[in-house]
């Protein structure tokens, strides 16, 4: 009796994994438990909803043996979204203009001294574990966001795909540092802290920032924007020393 | 609603273009951002409370980590490369991102503090 029952949801099980609707539905429940359980957890940085959400998907692809473009045929009507997520940046920038405009020296002054820092200590710190020049290469702009971190990566040699991981990786970290490292700096300054979690962890960083606070959201998606023109210029000259 | 998702489309959609037409090393997003952050400049009223385009980022910002997820699950198809350089490369990840976020907020309250800009909006 078993036996035609489990064929059955055998093919129901084929026919459901190769449809983006149970991708896109497993990837909106696995971000309602991860944001439930941040919420829970009163939002502590370790208890970062894209880090809780990634590590439940992974482990349900990796038990169900689903490869990541099957995931990815319904998970991208999410990933979509991130263009005009983007676009309305712009909203929050506008409201706090009159704020952002009084700093455009420390935002400057920051910009140059964040994205130096960014690429420098990555690759220094990576070359002195002998890791070998092409993953240095897709290593080295991994604080700017996904797109602009690919087209780096390509022209210096890295590779495009291992560039977007370490995008991931390091915005995932930046989210879940900022708030103890400011705190232990004793940086109260919203707009420090907004430009710091923006420049060092991109989107990633600036999703974390809006959740905290809405100036540091409006300063980490400047400082976002400013970083991927800047470490562009910047990548190619110092990827040279190493 | 839809006239605020259209509106957002379009400034991405002509930001695409334009970095395509001038090979600008920006994605079209990010000048869609400009564009929408020059047409707020000219028609501040857009970007008040209660306005649709008001209310459409704001659903899109609340969830910007939501918006994520499925690039962050792209880390399983990097996860041997990842593990096979595993400890240079955390170290590299974890050191260089707290080093760059306490670099750059320390530069920017030291600058400001110098230059007399201060964190609230009052002069």
């Amino acid at each position: 009796m078993t036996a035609p029952d489990l064929t059955r949801v055998e093919t129901l099980w084929v026919y459901l994994a190769a449809d983006p609707l149970l991708w896109l539905t497993v990837t909106l429940a696995a971000y309602v438990v991860a944001e439930r359980i941040s919420a829970r957890f009163g939002r502590h940085p370790l208890a970062n909803p894209v880090l809780i959400a990634v590590a439940l998907l992974a482990a349900i692809l990796t038990a169900t043996r689903t490869p990541f473009e099957t995931y990815f045929q319904g998970a991208q009507f999410v990933h979509f979204l991130l263009g005009p997520a983007t676009v309305a940046l712009a909203l929050p920038l506008h409201r706090h203009w009159p704020l952002v405009r009084k700093a455009v020296l420390p935002i400057l002054a920051a910009l140059l001294a964040g994205a130096l820092t960014a690429v420098v200590s990555a690759v220094g710190v990576a070359a002195a574990f002998g890791i070998p020049q092409p993953m240095l290469a897709a290593l080295a702009p991994k604080s700017v966001t996904a797109a602009i971190a690919m087209g780096i990566s390509r022209e210096i040699g890295g590779e495009p795909s291992l560039t977007a991981t370490l995008v991931i990786a390091t915005g995932i970290l930046g989210a879940v540092m900022v708030t103890p490292l400011m705190v232990a700096l004793r940086c109260t300054d919203w707009r420090a802290r907004g430009f710091a979690a923006g420049l060092a962890a991109h989107g990633i960083g600036t999703a974390r920032a809006f959740q905290v606070n809405p100036v540091a959201g409006a300063f980490a998606a400047i400082a976002m924007g400013l970083n991927g023109l800047v470490t562009a210029a910047l990548v190619p000259l110092i990827l040279r020393l190493f | 609603m839809i006239v605020a998702l259209t509106l957002l489309l379009t400034c991405q959609l002509i930001g695409e273009a334009l970095a395509r037409l001038l090979a600008l090393p920006v994605p079209g997003p990010v000048i869609g951002l400009v564009l929408l952050f020059l047409g707020l400049r000219w028609r501040p009223s857009a970007a008040l409370d209660g306005a649709p385009l008001a209310t459409v980022a704001g659903v899109l910002l609340a969830h910007l980590s939501l918006l994520f997820v499925p690039a962050g699950t792209g880390i399983v198809r990097h996860a041997g490369a990842l593990l096979a350089y595993g400890s240079g490369l955390l170290t590299a990840l974890v050191l260089s991102t707290a080093l760059t976020l306490a670099v750059t907020a320390f530069v920017f309250v030291k600058v400001a503090a110098l230059v007399g800009s201060r964190p609230d909006p009052t002069p």
